[in-house]
This record gives C-alpha cells, sequence and structure tokens, in this order.
C-alpha cells in the first residue's frame, strides 16, 4: 500500500525531498503507521513531526487529508480510504502561529 | 596568509562570513537552513573542518548539524535529547524515570521538558566529542560526533537543582568553558541559576556564586537563582574568570570561588555579552545595554566598552559603530575574538549587523548589514 505524504517546505528541506513522497506503512493505513514509515525512511525528521518518545505531536503540527483536520484523531484509527489507496495526500502541516 | 571564518547565528538561517588576515573584504554563505533558528555554532579546535550547528524551530524542534568540509556542506546527526532522571538529591519531586519538575515564575513546580540547545561547545582534544547546554537547563555530551546524546545529570541532580528557575528567556544552559590546561575541570552557567564548576569531567558539580549580589531574588546573596547571562575566560589564564551577570559586571581570580564586581565606570552594567582579548588576559570587552527592561544600547549610541585592567577601568569604542538611532541589543553569545597577531573582536546585533574590528576593538566596520536577528557568532582563525 502506497501512501502519498506532503511534508511542510521546512522538513522536505531537512529530509532534502522535492515535492511529494510515498511510502509504504506497514499493516493497516493508520496515522501511526504512516509517521513510522516517514520516519524509517528519513530518521532525519524523527523527533520533528512527533515527540521521539511519547510520540505524541508536535503542538504546531497537523495532519489534514481529505479536506479534514485529522489532528486529534487517535492515532491508530484507519486514515480514509483515498489516502490508503493513494488517491489523496497526507498532509503534515506547520500551524499558523505567530502572526 | 591566515584567514577568517565567522559563524553567525540568527533567528531565520546561518550565515558564514570568510576573510583573509586583513579582515577588510568578506564573502558571505547563506543562509544555511534557512528559516530555522541557529542559536550556535561552533567548529572544532582539533578538527576546524568540523563544525557542529543548533537549528531549532518552534514548530518542528530541535535539529543538530554537522559539516565536515568547514560549513559547505551539512548533515542532521541526532537530536535525541533524553534527561537522566530527576534533579536535586534522592526524594526529590519527580518519579523515577522521569525528568522531575523545577521553580517557575510564580513557585509552582512545572516538569523539566527539553525545548532547544542554546550553546555547542566541541572538545578540546576530540573532534567527535561535543558538549551542549539545553533548555531546559542541562549539560548533555555526545562523543560519536552528534549522533548520540546522554546528559551529564550530575549538574542536574545537584541539591540545588530543583530550586532553579528560568530567566525571561527561558532556563537556559546557555555557558560551558572547558579549562584548556585540565579538561576536567568545566564551567557552566545557567539562567536563572547561576555558574556552576566541575573538577571531574561533570561527575559532580559546585554552585559557585559567592559575591553574586541580585536584587531581583528574595536573598542577593542566595547561593542560586542569580541570573549569570555568561562567561568568558582567557586559555592562559583559566582560573580567572569574568562574568556579565544580569546586571554587574563581575571578576573571579579563584574559578569562582569568590566573585567580586569591576562594572566601574561603565555607564550601565547591563548587558548580555563579555570577552577577553585573544593575547592580553587583562582585556576585555562588553557591550553595554540600558536596562533589563529596554534592552537597547544608552542613548542610541552603539558602544563596545573595553578594559585594559581586567575591569573597573572602561574606555568606549565607537569608532565605525552607529552614533544616533541605534536600538539594536547584543545577545550573550553573540560576541568572539580572533587570534590573529592583531586580534580581531565581533559581534552580532539583533537588528542582524555583523560587526568586525581588526584592531582590537579601536576601529569597527560591518561584515554584514541586513541579516535576520543575530543569535550568536563564533570566529575561526584558520591557516
Amino acid at each position: 500500500m502506497t501512501v502519498r505524504v506532503v511534508l511542510p517546505a521546512a522538513l522536505r528541506d531537512l529530509a532534502g525531498i522535492a515535492g511529494e513522497v510515498q511510502v509504504e506503512p506497514r499493516g493497516a493505513v493508520t496515522r501511526a503507521a504512516v509517521l513510522d514509515a516517514i520516519e524509517q525512511d528519513y530518521p532525519m525528521l524523527r523527533g520533528t513531526i512527533r515527540d521521539r518518545h511519547s510520540l505524541k505531536r508536535r503542538p504546531f503540527v497537523r495532519f489534514f487529508a481529505c479536506e479534514q483536520d485529522l489532528s486529534q484523531r487517535p492515532d491508530d484509527e484507519l486514515l480514509p480510504g483515498a489516502v490508503a489507496d493513494g488517491a489523496e495526500p497526507f498532509l503534515v502541516v506547520g500551524a499558523i502561529a505567530g502572526g | 596568509m591566515s584567514r577568517v571564518r565567522v559563524l553567525v547565528g540568527t533567528r531565520k538561517g546561518a550565515f558564514i562570513c570568510e576573510s583573509d588576515g586583513a579582515r577588510r573584504d568578506w564573502r558571505i554563505a547563506g543562509p544555511h537552513f534557512a528559516g530555522w533558528e541557529i542559536y550556535h555554532m561552533k567548529a572544532s579546535p582539533v578538527n576546524p573542518e568540523r563544525i557542529y550547528a543548533s537549528q531549532s524551530s518552534a514548530w518542528f524542534g530541535q535539529v543538530i548539524q554537522r559539516s565536515d568540509d568547514g560549513g559547505a556542506s551539512w548533515q542532521a546527526a541526532g537530536n535525541d535529547f533524553a534527561y537522566d532522571g530527576a534533579p536535586g538529591a534522592p526524594g526529590a519531586p519527580g518519579a523515577p524515570g522521569e525528568a522531575g519538575l523545577h521553580q517557575t515564575y510564580d513557585g509552582t513546580l512545572i516538569p523539566w521538558v527539553f525545548k532547544r540547545v542554546w550553546h555547542l561547545e566541541p572538545s578540546l582534544s576530540c573532534a567527535d566529542t561535543v558538549y551542549a547546554g539545553v533548555e531546559d537547563a542541562a549539560l548533555f555530551v555526545s562523543r560519536d560526533a552528534g549522533a548520540g546524546w546522554q546528559e551529564i545529570s550530575g549538574l542536574r541532580r545537584h541539591t540545588t537543582g530543583a530550586d532553579w528557575a528560568p530567566g525571561a528567556g527561558g532556563m537556559c544552559l546557555h555557558t560551558i568553558l572547558i579549562d584548556p590546561l585540565d579538561e576536567a575541570r568545566m564551567f557552566v552557567a545557567i539562567s536563572a541559576a547561576g555558574a556552576f564548576r566541575s573538577e571531574d569531567g561533570g561527575a559532580s558539580w559546585r554552585p559557585i556564586n559567592q559575591g553574586l549580589r541580585s536584587e531581583h531574588i528574595p536573598d542577593p546573596k542566595a547561593e542560586v537563582g542569580h541570573c549569570v547571562h555568561r562567561l568568558a575566560l582567557h586559555p592562559s589564564r583559566p582560573s580567572t574568570l569574568f562574568m556579565q551577570k544580569h546586571w554587574d559586571v563581575m571578576r573571579s581570580d579563584d574559578a569562582g570561588d569568590n566573585w567580586h564586581e569591576v562594572s566601574g565606570n561603565l555607564p550601565t552594567d547591563f548587558g548580555f555579552c563579555i570577552d577577553v582579548h585573544a593575547h592580553e588576559p587583562e582585556t576585555i570587552y562588553v557591550v553595554p545595554i540600558k536596562s533589563d527592561q529596554m534592552h537597547f544600547p544608552l542613548d542610541g549610541k552603539l558602544q563596545v566598552f573595553r578594559s585594559r585592567t581586567g575591569g573597573n577601568d572602561w574606555e568606549a569604542l565607537t569608532n565605525g559603530l552607529p552614533q544616533q538611532d541605534c536600538y539594536v541589543n547584543v545577545l550573550r553569545d553573540a560576541m568572539a575574538v580572533d587570534r590573529l597577531d592583531e586580534c580581531g573582536i565581533y559581534f552580532g546585533t539583533t537588528g542582524g549587523q555583523v560587526y568586525v574590528s581588526a584592531d582590537a576593538g579601536d576601529h569597527w566596520q560591518a561584515i554584514a548589514q541586513n541579516l535576520p536577528a543575530v543569535l550568536s557568532v563564533e570566529v575561526q582563525t584558520l591557516p
């Protein structure tokens, strides 16, 4: 199962990525599985999207997909089918903060 | 001919400025890590092409970068800064395995949480060893070129650890000095806890704040609680320490056991940075700032003050610096000196200017005029 992921520009620069990335989450396509796959493919991103140890989302990071804000949804909840089948990307977003 | 490389950390990226020994014409490379805060960059004295950088963001946290080619290319190193237990003596607040609690502004206890690396201090003898001073205040070390980090927890476990409280900029460990004559002896400073010394490579620490007087804390002569802004030493005399405190410029001639004030004739003794001339251990530099509320120079005039007597007698250095309508700040890690025969002095401002004096402060010129707010300046003297 290939999931398309759009990262914020700051993290694309950090990881040396241009445009979308595609990851292969293990098992069910949950947010946790997608983030695990991102961190496996791009180890320099560990700790930048979620805490390394608690795995909690960093406060100014949001997760969007299919025009929904999934940031407060449980980590182990299935992502929308359109994300799982690659029709829609999973967006990691740096929150607008600071004016 | 010798040359210099100036490492400038700013609110929105890193810049590397290079010049020959004349220090008149400069090439500026950057921004590296554009958009990220670069609290500090510093090169290994063992391998000058090895540079460590602290890259951070309120959004995406902490990254440590390492270059092995003098800043031409970079790779992300490790960013796992996990505290090693609770502060203070056994029985201090905090469950086993947790980072514990510390004081906050209103006297309540809050959890110790890693926020960012303020200062990186490479080892004097091993290019793969580097120390990190972090917020919330703790000292970490990496012995594999930044890949893995371990807390030197003897500092935070000092019996006063649970009493430390943040200054206005956060509870940060911002100064790390290693004694070049005895690497097991280290000095650190924390806002707002004070200065500490280890004689055993960090295993144990003692506060060295005797003689400091801070009117903004309940006991002005307390063992800890002082807002030390910066420490400096000359490599040939590592038992003589200079300190820019929140208010007061201080000096110790016994490795911090006792301090006395050397503010002397400074027009104001609030400030952040302090440094020592490369070849004259009694020549020191500060940038006086009007007050802790104002955070800009007196009367709109940017002035470096130099003492050739180790303090007390100060002279203003203004040639080439703006003398009207200047309301910038010079932060604690934003002054450095090179080691050329004619010692160069460097500092950066929150207005994005980086200044150099190639003649020990007598004349100044701008290396850069319009960078993002400068957080730190370090200088390498290269063959």
